[in-house]
């Protein structure tokens, strides 16, 4: 599979989540290289470890204001830090669970680990050049982050 | 009004998905009656609680699901399993059943569809 079709399958499943989970779609900027080797995080970062015959991982980070207006889109009504954490949690394990139809079963993905901080550190693989890919919903802006070696 | 003649518990680590899936449910025959955050406790929550429906996430910590309804199904063949995961592949579906479960519904799902999916589970 080409690099480019490999963020083709990423964007699909970012664009299929936002128009079926909170029904209202979301855009998909252009996919660049991370100018920088560790990409800016947003309030809460979602991180899944691949291994398998790919190694490496995807995070989804998002602000805290964007995911609240998720959660109430899907008519819950707790904003709480834990839910927040779980949502942005759950959102990284959909989108690369979901790159499994194209990946295969050995595109093998870990629970979710939960970043709460725009410090907190990445275990980026080494010598690794993360792949971002932008996104806007409404009016907030997120991140696909995808690292597979 | 139908009375419930479903026993739904809902398996899943994520809290949001959970309440999701309670929240959701539009089938008077289906009444919620647990919830539990992996396979370990999915198995006590069975024995306590005697659902008749199951809805089972895949990834989970402690004990994933397809291990959680091989067990389940072993326990209780008349229970009915409804598979919610991500893992979009067909090999891990075909896997699910294999071990038991009746349906798979993948991850994102919109209400309608999981409703879709529960009508069938039951077979209404």
């Amino acid at each position: 599979m080409s690099l480019e079709t490999e963020v083709g399958v990423f964007i699909d499943g970012v664009l299929n989540y936002f128009s079926t989970s909170v029904q209202q779609g979301a855009l998909c900027g252009t996919p660049h290289l991370a100018l920088s080797e560790k990409p800016e995080l947003a309030d809460y970062t979602g991180v899944i470890q691949v291994s398998g015959k790919r190694t490496g991982l995807v995070a989804f980070t998002a602000p805290k204001s964007m995911l609240s207006v998720m959660l109430m889109r899907m008519q819950e009504t707790d904003m709480s830090h834990e839910n927040l954490c779980d949502l942005v949690g759950e959102i990284a394990n959909t989108l690369a669970g979901n790159a499994r139809r194209d990946f295969g079963q050995q595109f093998q993905i870990s629970v979710p680990a939960v970043l709460s901080s725009r410090a907190s550190p990445v275990p980026y693989p080494d010598a690794s050049r993360p792949i971002v890919i932008p996104i806007d919903w409404r009016n907030y802006h997120a991140r696909l982050i995808v690292c597979l070696n | 009004m139908d009375a419930p003649r479903h026993r739904l518990l809902v398996v899943d680590d994520s809290n949001v998905i959970r309440r999701r899936i309670e929240r959701a449910n539009e089938l008077p025959q289906i009444e919620f009656v647990g919830a539990a955050r992996n396979g370990v406790e999915a198995l006590e929550m069975h024995a306590l609680l005697h659902p008749t429906l199951v809805t089972m996430d895949l990834t989970m910590p402690a004990m994933d699901g397809g291990e959680c309804v091989a067990q389940l199904v072993q326990r209780d063949p008349e229970l009915r399993i409804l598979v919610i995961s991500a893992l979009a592949d067909k090999l891990t579906a075909i896997d699910a059943l294999e071990k038991g479960a009746c349906g798979f519904l993948c991850k994102p799902f919109s209400d309608r569809q999981l409703n879709d999916a529960m009508r069938k589970l039951i077979g209404d």
